[in-house]
């Protein structure tokens, strides 16, 4: 009172409310500063998204992109076949180092058929153009055709990562004089090859469908046997986590009697969705290779040290959704005589379904690019050459994952790995976004709001 | 923590079974500083032979040894690549799981070189006596151990750039260290004459040459405990560093480093095989005897990895940057009589 009667005393004079007085210049000031604190905050979160993206795609779009050459080569009876018979189990003994030089031999014949000049010549100095990996594609096609010897066959083969580098502009002049493996004379002859269309850029499929390679032939290398990797753990976390997933969720739901210890399980699960994913990692060494001794590297362990991690996302995710669904869709399926379990099964998981598949796909996208538990299981480290051959060796055959993959890449010494790191995060990223696309088409779509 | 049990029961019941089946490819592990190597023979392997790719895996010589040590049977590995000899602790815990016979290949040899930013100071000779000045934890002035007063590469040696001293060296997990410890810090701390002076003090032997290798502690010896490619990065952002690298390493990447010579010497394939570089190791890999004729291509795959065309000058082994072995010839026979090491050596 003694407050009111002061203000009144102090000769305040009636304001009129269109007028803005001190205070509230002031509070409508910290509002826009909040609001300008806001938009900057999203600029910046925006800027540094666009950055990255920027970055990723700069630097890993020309993984997509490959160089080869296009050479006939002469395929020498002398060399391959000595006896005639052209037998397969004979022509076996000629090994990749055999063919090398059939390689050296047609490319350096097509550079004088080209006319281009140059300053070799020895055929033996073209292998710093082509990769290592044409020996064993001629040798391949040989003996599944023992019939192609003698006669002169167009290959397509892989240039060599320098020669793929300076086409990309990654390898330069002033790099190639401080570098061993290809001088700049050889640059001279490539340029006079792609004038030529000796040498062509073509589109990479190998990058996606091939498996890794060793570290002297990175043009070699690709993502698929990796991507089968994460395709078969992928397919232990869906089929492991979604069922454990939901029949956790709808028994504590709409089953289980609250009580402490189904409030402890709950607290617990809400934990376990905390627990940084490198814990699953050990626990997966302990328990899966150590204890049941799965092999190490497989995708099976793989998949359940990635269940483990994503069951909690699911549990989560299906509960929220479970919750959404308004009791009077249950009350009335009760009312008309459904049993608890067919009220569940035919009215609530129907309509639940959207946001359970929703956070499936979720928990999916985040296994996928998952890397740390996979240390510790031996799938980062190891080298993906074999494709598996069946769906059961998908599962036991060591194999690595995309991300276990790009981590390998992005560690290796030869600086034509460091483009195909980058361009397997694109191929990742992409795996990711549609994921996530999916799962926001199917929430769009299909999920009902009261 | 149930739904956790519920899984791994679930996971026992459904992988049980189906893991009874034989294994026909090659298991090997070790070392990264092989694995390069052996990725490249695996690969040469598989193209040229019926047998399925070999599986390479890397986790460093010790974590590989320790794996090969496990026991005998499909379930473990048959090749341990080493970046160093066999040590007699790890012979014995072979011996108690089992893995009496062990086949020892030398495959070749590996430098390690010295090198820094190719735009960066004027690194381009060092001695080991400049090394153990730099890095030494604490060396003897007037007849005390005193903490390494020096801060510059020239307070160690004038004729080296007055740079302030930030050297990235393996850490102790790599084999690496324990080569660039022995024949550079210790040989350096016996060059400069400080390891006379400890023992002068009345330090006993095995102590003063512990000193010798102790490293400085204060942040300009950085400790790298991952790859190469680590200490690559380091020295990209820092132009006033030296790292320790492999000489595969290093010339694959020559556009961007620049290497300094060792004790006058430049390090080369040649330099090394020859015995004039003083810092070079042997590679290894240990077969496991009672793999072979069990795992089929056990046995090709090591003669391939040591064959000429592989291993030896102008093979692909020798092309990555690995030094051939002079005594190529004898370890081909060893392997071809499978010839195992003599137990408790």
């Amino acid at each position: 009172m003694t407050d009111l009667s002061a203000g009144a005393a102090s000769g305040q004079t009636p304001r009129s409310l269109t007028q803005t007085d001190a205070r509230t210049k002031k509070r409508n000031a910290a509002e826009k500063r909040f609001r300008a604190y806001g938009m900057a905050a999203i600029a910046a979160g925006m800027f540094f998204l666009v950055v990255l993206l920027g970055s990723i795609v700069t630097n890993g779009v020309t993984a997509f992109q490959q160089t080869f050459l296009q050479v006939p080569v002469y395929l020498d009876p002398e060399k391959l076949d000595k006896t005639g018979n052209r037998d397969p189990e004979e022509m076996k003994k000629v090994s990749t180092f055999g063919y090398k030089p059939l390689v050296e031999d047609a490319v350096f014949a097509a550079v004088q058929a080209a006319g281009i000049e140059t300053a070799f010549e020895d055929a033996g100095d073209m292998d710093a153009l082509f990769s290592a990996s044409a020996a064993a594609q001629l040798r391949d096609r040989v003996l599944a055709n023992p019939d192609l010897v003698g006669e002169t066959v167009t290959f397509k083969i892989l240039a060599s990562s320098r020669v793929d580098g300076y086409l990309k502009d990654r390898v330069t002049r002033d790099s190639v004089a401080r570098d061993k493996n290809i001088d700049a004379a050889h640059l001279d002859l490539v340029d006079g090859m792609r004038d030529a269309s000796l040498v062509t850029k073509s589109f990479n499929w190998d990058f996606i469908t091939g498996s890794d390679a060793s570290e002297s032939r990175p043009e070699q290398a690709g993502m698929g046997v990796a991507m089968l990797g994460s395709f078969y753990m992928m397919l232990v976390v869906l089929g492991l986590a979604l069922p454990i997933g939901v029949a956790a969720s709808i028994y504590l739901e709409e089953f289980a009697p609250k009580n402490r210890f189904t409030d402890l399980i709950e607290v617990n699960i809400s934990n376990l969705a905390a627990v940084p994913s490198i814990v699953f990692g050990i626990l997966g060494l302990a328990v899966f290779i150590q204890f049941v001794e799965l092999p190490q590297s497989a995708p099976i362990v793989g998949g359940l040290v990635l269940t483990l991690m994503t069951l909690p996302t699911i549990i989560i995710a299906t509960r929220a959704s479970l919750q959404s669904v308004p009791p009077s869709i249950r009350d009335a399926a009760l009312g008309v005589g459904a049993s608890k379990m067919q009220s569940v099964f035919h009215h609530v998981l129907p309509l639940a379904m959207p946001g359970i598949l929703t956070g499936t796909i979720i928990g999916l996208a985040q296994a996928l690019g998952e890397t740390a538990p996979l240390l510790l299981i031996g799938m980062v480290g190891y080298i993906a050459t074999n494709y598996p051959d069946n769906i059961a060796s998908g599962f036991f055959d060591p194999n690595s994952a995309m991300p276990a993959q790009i981590y390998e890449w992005a560690k290796r010494a030869d600086p034509a790995y460091y483009e195909r790191a980058w361009g397997g995060i694109i191929i990742l990223l992409v795996f990711l976004f549609a994921m996530n696309a999916i799962a926001i088409i199917l929430r769009r779509r299909f999920e009902r709001r009261w | 923590m149930t739904k956790t049990l519920t899984v791994s029961a679930l996971a026992l019941a459904v992988a049980s079974p189906a893991f009874a089946q034989s294994r026909d490819n090659v298991q090997v592990a070790g070392s990264s500083t092989v694995l390069p190597y052996a990725s490249i023979v695996a690969e040469a392997f598989g193209e040229n032979f019926d047998f399925p790719t070999p599986v390479v895996e890397s986790g460093g010589s010790s974590a590989g040894l320790k794996r090969f040590c496990e026991g005998v049977g499909e379930n473990t590995i048959d090749i341990a690549n080493a970046s160093r000899a066999i040590r007699p602790a790890e012979i014995e815990a072979c011996a108690a799981n089992g893995v009496d016979e062990i086949i020892e290949v030398r495959i070749g040899y590996d430098g390690i070189v010295f090198a820094s930013q190719i735009d960066g100071p004027d690194f381009t000779a060092f001695e080991p006596a400049d090394w153990f000045r730099a890095l030494a934890a604490e060396m003897p002035v007037d007849g005390e151990m005193v903490t390494n007063p020096n801060t510059t590469w020239a307070d160690a040696n004038a004729d080296l750039p007055a740079v302030e001293i930030a050297a990235f060296i393996p850490g102790t997990k790599h084999g690496t260290r324990e080569v660039f410890e022995e024949k550079v810090l210790l040989q350096g701390c016996e060059d400069t004459g400080a390891m006379a002076a400890m023992m002068k003090m009345g330090m006993s032997e095995d102590d003063a040459e512990d000193a010798c290798m102790a490293v400085r502690t204060d942040g300009r010896s950085v400790d790298i405990d991952g790859d190469y490619t680590e200490t690559l990065a380091r020295i990209d952002s820092n132009p006033e560093g030296v790292g320790v690298f492999g000489l595969a390493f290093y010339e694959n990447n020559t556009d961007t480093l620049k290497v300094a010579t060792m004790g006058g010497v430049a390090p080369s394939t040649e330099t090394i095989s020859s015995g004039e570089y003083p810092v070079s190791r042997p590679l290894f890999f240990y077969i496991k005897k009672a793999h072979l004729g069990v795992i089929p291509g056990l046995k090709d795959f090591a003669q391939f990895f040591v064959a000429d065309e592989i291993a030896g000058p102008g093979g692909p082994l020798a092309d990555y940057g690995l030094v051939p072995d002079p005594e190529l010839a004898e370890t081909q026979a060893k392997i071809e009589n499978e010839e195992t090491m003599n137990a408790g050596s």
